[in-house]
């Protein structure tokens, strides 16, 4: 922790120099955010990029969970909080009093810190969704079911028990469920809100794991207190400090030559 | 204990210590004492109402209607009464108090009129029943002229309804956000989300809360001497006098004949049972609902 050295990273290319061949999926302009009159974020600009994963690290109170709620509007459901400034998703600002919310959860998936499967058995948890967009017949719907289990590595473990109770799994079972019942609605991005922050080491591998294996589909960002997960997973590593984007760059590059002082002091480990 | 058995002797021989061990026996003295000084009333009152109903019951109790004094007969009619207007009370009253109850934990849980309707309900909820019966004969009964069923069963859904709207809030208060969340995170409108989501969730507590509300209403006695009056026939006329057991113990425990006093106690003794039979069944639901 103590050494920036101590980090394995992949090797990728520079995104400075490749930006052109990135496809941008969500685009955040100039956006401000309020709980009630406390300014929580600052002038926030960002990129998300098709089939890449962006980790959003800082210290507790950054702003980086309240910037992920904003890509799906969650914060829609509590008064008092709002929102200016421009989130385009590929190309359409969501942010707009004309979005429909339903709409733009479905295409923007999450995943919780805390695993929260619905009080419902555990093909239920995944056919619920699927059902709100689709009507399917019963083989087809099995199928969709089976596919969501499988692409979040659990099938294996549930295909025997898809009657018994989503809430009887262990925690590291019901964070995949929801991963899968996340990926059965068919999103094109997933926000993942600390998802690994109530798991065991082994539950972690493997939903990271999973994370590199679902984003050449999908739009991926995480927002990590790990910062070993975030250099682990990420493509593109943004950091964040008392709701201002400090620096936000290819994950190689935050993680071996921060341009940021801060961003290199919370890097190695000496606030946050 | 292993507080006393470690302790070092020479402390636990000081003026302090002892003293502090008086008191200590003085207060659990005390507080055994007030518990079984409550226990014996209600073991008494069970003894006598288990003995003197046992003695009574026999299969004419549910076969026979309310005699007349000094010929033999049984609880049927007020025992079809109670269960008709029970039914219909519920039916009326839980409806309503569910959806005030989602509304002010769900759609209106940041609004003042929440904590309105609350305060509202809490007084509701502790208003003494003679004035509910009260209000019910002023807008039914004399309208209408005549005492009838319906009116008891209304003036019983007015008990339901304070009770269930408080279960439903506070059960569904429980239901932890980050489900609400995750429900909205898959796209699913609020509506959709309450029904399928947060009511599955606490379910178990809103079956509760209808069972303690029936528990409560099958006793009442004051707001169906107002509306339902009494009926010493069968009858399943609801715009008609309907009896109730809770108004037949109260007339037959009054009166002067042996048989009919003994038949009052048989009726409170089913009352009895049947509100212990729906306690322990919402205590097990409670609890079913906290190990899931």
């Amino acid at each position: 922790m103590n050494s920036v050295a101590s980090f394995t990273v992949p090797t990728v290319t520079h995104a400075q120099k490749s930006a052109e061949g990135l496809a941008e999926k969500i685009s955040v302009q100039s956006l401000d955010f309020f709980y009630g009159d406390n300014r929580a974020l600052k002038n926030i600009n960002v990129s998300l990029y098709k089939g890449h994963v962006t980790a959003f690290i800082g210290p507790s109170g950054c702003g980086k969970s309240t910037l992920l709620r904003i890509l799906n509007r969650m914060y829609d459901l509590y008064p008092n909080q709002r929102a200016s400034g421009q989130v385009l998703l590929d190309g359409e600002d969501i942010l707009s009093p004309h979005q429909d919310i339903n709409l733009l959860r479905a295409k923007v998936g999450m995943v919780f810190q805390k695993p929260t499967p619905f009080p419902m058995t555990i093909y239920e948890n995944i056919a619920f969704g699927i059902r709100l967009y689709e009507k399917l017949p019963k083989s087809e719907l099995d199928g969709r079911v089976q596919h969501a289990l499988q692409r979040a590595a659990l099938w294996n473990e549930v295909k025997d028990k898809l009657g018994a109770n989503g809430l009887s799994l262990s925690g590291g079972q019901q964070q995949r469920l929801c991963i899968a019942r996340t990926v059965a609605v068919r999103p094109e991005v997933i926000l993942f809100d600390e998802p690994c922050s109530a798991l065991d080491p082994i539950s972690t591998a493997k939903i990271e794991e999973l994370i590199d294996e679902l984003k050449d589909d999908y739009t991926i960002a995480i927002v990590t207190h790990n910062m070993q997960q975030a250099a682990r997973v990420s493509d593109f590593t943004a950091f964040m400090y008392l709701g201002e984007l400090i620096e936000y760059g290819e994950t190689t590059k935050i993680f071996t030559t921060p341009n940021d002082r801060r961003t290199q002091d919370y890097i190695t480990g000496r606030f946050g | 204990m292993t507080m006393t058995a470690q302790a070092n002797p020479s402390q636990t021989n000081t003026p302090l210590y002892r003293s502090r061990q008086r008191r200590n026996v003085i207060t659990m003295t005390l507080a055994y004492a007030a518990t079984a000084f409550g226990l014996i009333w209600l073991a008494l009152i069970l003894g006598v109402l288990f003995y003197e109903g046992f003695s009574g019951l026999s299969l004419a109790v549910f076969t026979e209607m309310t005699p007349p004094p000094g010929s033999a007969g049984g609880l049927l009619n007020p025992i079809m009464g109670s269960l008709v207007m029970t039914v219909i009370a519920v039916a009326i009253g839980t409806p309503l108090g569910m959806l005030a109850g989602t509304y002010m934990a769900e759609y209106g849980r940041y609004d003042k009129l929440s904590s309105v309707v609350r305060f509202i309900n809490d007084i509701l909820l502790s208003a003494p029943s003679i004035v509910i019966g009260l209000f019910v004969y002023e807008i039914m009964v004399a309208q209408m002229g005549h005492f009838s069923g319906w009116a008891g069963a209304v003036s019983l859904a007015v008990i339901v309804v304070p009770v269930v709207v408080r279960t439903t809030e506070d059960m569904l208060t429980l239901v932890p956000d980050t489900l609400r969340e995750a429900a909205a995170s898959i796209g699913l409108p609020r509506s959709l989300m309450i029904v399928k989501v947060a009511y599955r969730a606490a379910r178990a507590g809103m079956i509760t809360g209808v069972l303690l509300a029936v528990a409560r209403i099958s006793g009442e006695t004051a707001p169906l001497l107002f509306t339902a009056l009494n009926n010493q026939f069968w009858s399943t006329d609801l715009n008609a006098p309907v009896s109730s057991l809770p108004v037949v113990i109260f007339q037959f425990a009054l009166s002067p004949y042996k048989d009919w006093q003994s038949l009052a106690w048989t009726g409170a003794l089913i009352i009895t049972l049947t509100v212990l039979t729906l306690s322990i069944i919402a205590r097990a639901l409670a609890s079913q609902r906290k190990s899931s």
